[in-house]
């Protein structure tokens, strides 16, 4: 099986993709592929990869290191340069702001565990239980799929419509319907907001989890199976012993790319909570959207992201060299 | 997989709870969507005491929701075919050749996924605007801008899926056709990308998506006249007085678009990644 | 396959091609001396309700003067981001609504044209326009940028039939009146435990709410948002009591249901006043909303104060609220943008907009039209004159509002939940307000 599990920041390093056939290749024939048409076909794609995320990006780090506030705003580009003052205040240990930055670090990388763990649990569910074949399948992938294709901001309003404390369906079955709850929790304020984020934000990625291990449990032979049961292997050792092993390479991608995301969720927060979540549920984006936007500090924000940015770094790469098979990423 | 009786049962109960999961809110936005206006504003009832298409009228009436839409469809399906086009071309070349700088490209286009989105929003738009000043393209509330914008946003998840995909092809194809003389872009035109149909479709399904949804960038970078369908849903609910059933009726009309397109592609979908990404 | 690329590369270019060429058409706007951009905030019910008032305004203008506006309402919830990205690239509109207490902020960006000389004559002179809405403009001791367009003040607004079945014939004019009455006027009407009738409503999730509510009780308490020097001081012993007073509504006085915690705005509030579900609440401009809704059982009546003549900041009832019209310094046409803003505040055209959008006129002399004679409008009036002050004029006074708003959400919050809100975890809960204040600037 061909095992082409890194995203192309690394999978593709000279490495042609199937092991197999490199040794057929003659030193001649790699030189030839090193031609300007290689280029030619990148340059489009880099070309907009600069315009809108990387110069952005690099003004970005640049306004961590400047004072960029109402007063310099409209003439951003002399603005005082302040050196590492921002990332000072949003590091020290005593500021408020810095208390606010470590707590709101801290619950993102819980709520990031928490929502990839059940998006991936339940995709695996899904996809394993679809895997085989019975009356209905069909329509139960796409309903499955629906979450993700609805666009997220109709997904979240229609959980905080469900969420209100006095008239959602979610205290309506609890409360009126079923009377397990005397009292009507609230679920946007105080410490239950931090599970709605959750449950929204895992309800939105699931689908996309499922759709990724369905795609990859299509390319397990159904005769493994077929031999392992034969073999009296129980379904749930089927389960460990040969589907886990075989959608290895593509969880380790798929719990990389949902991880990002869901680390830097903003729509999820913003669109349930508006432009300030409550305390519990503040997570790394929002704070650095109300520290920019709201506060009007710009510099802090920035000093924010890059610190973000630097954390992130370090753990994909930590996960990228942990995770994929020895071999793949140094060629 | 031989099927147990027991499995049968965890299946059942396993399914029904996954369904239920989607269902509920779809179910709640739906039948919200044909509720009288009584109906919404005091407790939630799970069945409308009347059922009315009111709501689907009037929204067409508060908001223009006609030229929104219009917006998104231009919009999206531009930035759609372009970033697939851009997404293929890269992703060839990073599957098929070799040059200098490609392990920084990857990288690089993997690190944009670490930088929270919501920082590019200011950079950008200070971006678009120096650039039509020296240059004189209207980058800010014109559809091209926006174009330029959602179109990158989904490329590099749709280079690292295609090379993933391209990567798998088996390249006798491909050297096959170039012994018969076409050259490499002949190879991609005439054998890769016929072969890498469904991983394409599933990448252009991405980019749609992505771009439908959208509404941050969108609200900075659109003006009056080129508004899109999200942010038309988002001034709706914004409103001094939000009324739930007219709100859900257009959440219905805006999703729709995106659900009937996704439900016609996603056999390709799934094929599509099983060969590529996650192979 | 060749067939399926040059459709594909056709399909790009077209797009592209589309894209860039509307782009031509949409810059060719602003660039033309005749017509000016204008950006409106959304007072109406909907957006589309505002821009056919605007027309009808705009189209008198242009009629009068030849000069054409290209007019842009903008929902609130892209107002605040599309002014920040106009001022920091210099690409905005010529002409723009503001809410006033975002003046001072904008005004040291330094984006907008100072209001002062010739283009002060222009629009009549400072003299003109109601004084506390003025205020708004700008930072004390500077030109201000902004002049007003639209005034509003916060009332006490309340059930009329609910009021005489309490058997309360005035309205409240001391809040301990005020808590007395909400308590009689909270009731379980049906007799099944529950109460079913709430003496108050509040927007317990609204940040803005939030704030107005600490600058006015604090103020009546004779504490300041900010010290004489201009900096910030939120724990103060008076604004700690007047937020105490506030949050003691739904905390201890139980006045308040625990659900109006998460109400985000004022048309929540209006919604649970019109269903019966609240006797009293405090808003700027609810009449629309309740007519939508049927409802006319109610009454304004003045905020209630800590003595019921105080005067002067122990007096303060409201903040005074409204929006202003600003100019933007990177205009290719500022003469025919101030003019515009002249047309605006003319007191012809302040009769017709406040008339439509329910607020008051910011130029004394509209007041006489018949249009501004009920009690309401009247109330307000004298409010806005005599116990009305601007809100901290400081450019930190938008982080000011998400701060102390967020503080006393989550205060109310705990409430909700059924926790004890004492006086020093309202304190707490300010410094550490206050304390991220200094640090961040």
């Amino acid at each position: 099986m061909t095992v082409n599990v890194l995203p192309p920041a690394t999978a593709v390093e000279d490495l042609p993709p199937d092991p197999h056939q490199q040794a057929p290749l003659e030193p001649a024939k790699r030189k030839k592929h090193r031609s300007p048409l290689a280029y030619l076909l990148v340059a489009p794609a880099a070309l907009a990869e600069l315009l809108v995320h990387i110069v952005p990006m690099v003004l970005g780090v640049w306004i961590a290191f400047i004072t960029l506030n109402q007063l310099s705003i409209a003439n951003w580009v002399n603005a005082p340069f302040v050196g590492l003052r921002n990332f000072v205040t949003a590091l020290d240990p005593s500021s408020p702001i810095a208390a606010q930055l470590y707590g709101a670090l801290g619950r993102t990388v819980l709520f990031t565990v928490i929502v990839v763990a059940i998006a991936w649990s339940m995709g695996m569910l899904g996809a394993v239980l679809l895997t085989s074949s019975f009356k209905g399948r069909g329509i139960l992938r796409t309903l499955f799929l629906v979450p993700y294709a609805l666009p997220s901001y109709v997904g979240t309003i229609a959980w905080a419509f469900m969420f209100n404390q006095r008239d959602g369906a979610i205290n309506r079955f609890l409360v009126d319907d079923l009377g397990i709850l005397q009292d009507r929790p609230f679920w946007l304020l105080g410490g239950n907001s931090f599970w709605a984020i959750v449950i929204v934000t895992a309800w939105q990625f699931w689908p996309f989890a499922f759709l990724m291990l369905l795609a990859a449990l299509q390319n397990i032979p159904g005769d493994v199976y077929e031999a392992a049961s034969l073999d009296g292997a129980s379904l749930w050792k089927q389960f460990t012993q040969i589907t886990l092993p075989m959608v290895k390479p593509a969880n380790a991608v798929l719990l990389l790319i949902m991880s990002l995301w869901i680390f830097n969720q903003f729509n999820v927060p913003y669109v349930l909570f508006g432009p300030a979540s409550p305390e519990q549920a503040t997570l790394i984006s929002p704070l650095i959207y109300q520290q920019s936007f709201n506060n009007w500090n710009f510099g802090l924000g920035g000093a924010m992201s890059v610190m973000l940015l630097v954390v992130l770094l370090i753990a994909s790469a930590f996960y990228i060299r942990m995770v994929l098979p020895k071999g793949q990423h140094d060629d | 997989m031989i099927e147990t009786r027991g499995f049968k049962v965890f299946r059942f109960f396993g399914l029904a709870f996954l369904s239920l999961v989607v269902v509920v809110p779809l179910y709640v936005v739906l039948t919200t969507s044909i509720k009288p206006l009584a109906d919404v504003q005091g407790l939630f009832t799970w069945i409308p005491s009347r059922v009315t298409l009111e709501p689907y009228v009037q929204i067409w009436q508060t908001v223009p929701l006609a030229s929104y839409f219009k917006n998104s469809l231009i919009v999206t399906i531009s930035a759609t075919v372009l970033s697939v086009a851009m997404a293929v071309l890269a992703a060839y070349s990073l599957a098929r050749l070799r040059f200098k700088g490609q392990r920084s490209f990857s990288l690089v286009v993997l690190s944009t996924q670490m930088f929270p989105g919501i920082l590019f929003l200011l950079p950008l738009f200070l971006i678009f605007v120096q650039i039509q000043r020296t240059v004189g393209v209207q980058l800010t509330g014109s559809y091209l801008g926006l174009i330029i914008t959602y179109m990158t946003f989904s490329l590099p998840f749709s280079i690292w899926m295609l090379t993933g995909y391209f990567a798998s092809i088996p390249k006798e194809l491909e050297e096959a056709s170039m012994i018969d003389g076409t050259g490499r872009l002949g190879a991609l035109f005439r054998v890769v990308i016929p072969v890498a149909k469904p991983g394409i479709i599933a990448v252009a399904v991405y980019a749609f998506i992505t771009a439908w949804g959208e509404v941050l960038f969108a609200s900075v970078l659109t003006s009056k006249d080129t508004r899109t369908l999200s942010i038309g849903l988002r001034a709706y609910a914004s409103q001094q007085d939000v009324y739930w059933n007219q709100l859900m009726a257009a959440s219905v009309v805006v999703s729709l678009p995106v659900l009937i397109g996704f439900m016609l592609v996603q056999k390709h979908l799934i094929t599509g990644l099983s060969s590529g990404a996650v192979k | 396959m060749q067939t399926k690329f040059r459709w594909l590369a056709a399909l790009a270019v077209g797009a592209l091609s589309v894209g860039s060429m509307t782009a031509c058409s949409a810059s060719g706007g602003s660039g033309d001396s005749d017509t000016i951009t204008y950006w409106a905030s959304n007072q109406a019910p909907t957006v589309e309700k505002d821009a056919e008032i605007l027309q009808e305004s705009i189209d008198r203008y242009t009629e009068e003067t030849g000069v054409k506006v290209d007019l842009e309402v903008i929902p609130w919830s892209d107002l605040y981001n599309r002014i920040l990205t106009a001022v920091s690239s210099g690409e905005g509109p010529d002409v723009l609504n503001i809410g006033n207490t975002w003046a001072v902020s904008l005004q040291s960006s330094g984006a907008f044209v100072p209001w002062e000389g010739d283009a002060l004559d222009q629009v009549g002179g400072q003299d003109r326009f109601v004084q506390s809405s003025f205020a708004t403009g700008g930072a004390e001791g500077q030109a201000p940028t902004s002049i007003p367009l639209y005034g509003l003040a916060y009332s006490l607004y309340y059930n009329t039939a609910m009021f005489e079945a309490a058997g309360i014939t005035t309205p409240p004019a001391t809040w301990d009146e005020f808590v007395e009455d909400a308590k009689k006027l909270t009731v379980d009407t049906d007799g099944d435990g529950t109460i079913d009738q709430w003496g108050v409503t509040m927007a317990g999730s609204s940040i803005s709410n939030n704030s107005h509510q600490a600058f006015v009780r604090g103020l009546q308490n004779d504490g300041a948002l900010y010290d004489s020097d201009g900096n910030p001081d939120f724990g103060n012993d008076g604004v700690v009591k007047g937020v105490k007073e506030w949050v003691d509504l739904m905390a201890v006085d139980k006045v308040v249901s625990p659900s109006d915690a998460e109400s985000v705005n004022g048309s929540d509030m209006a919604a649970t006043f019109a269903d019966g579900k609240a006797a009293m609440f405090f808003d700027q401009a609810p009449d629309a909303n309740l007519a939508a809704r049927d409802f006319t059982d109610y009454a304004a009546a003045p905020v209630p104060m800590e003595s019921a003549d105080a005067t002067g900041l122990l007096g303060t009832q409201s903040h005074v609220a409204g929006i202003n019209v600003s100019v933007f310094e990177n205009s290719d046409n500022k003469a025919a943008a101030i003019d515009f803003v002249k047309h605006l505040t003319s007191d012809s055209e302040q009769v017709y907009l406040n008339k439509s959008f329910s607020s008051l006129p910011v130029v004394t002399s509209a007041y006489d039209d018949p249009a501004f004679q009920s009690d309401t409008i009247k109330l307000k009036q004298v409010t806005l004159a005599d116990h009305a002050q601007p809100m901290p004029l400081y450019p930190s006074e938008g982080q000011m509002e998400t701060l102390v708003g967020t503080a006393i959400k989550n205060l109310l919050a705990t409430a909700a939940q059924g926790g004890s809100v004492s006086e020093s975890d309202v304190e707490s809960a300010l410094e550490d307000a206050n304390s991220q204040m200094s640090s961040g600037q």
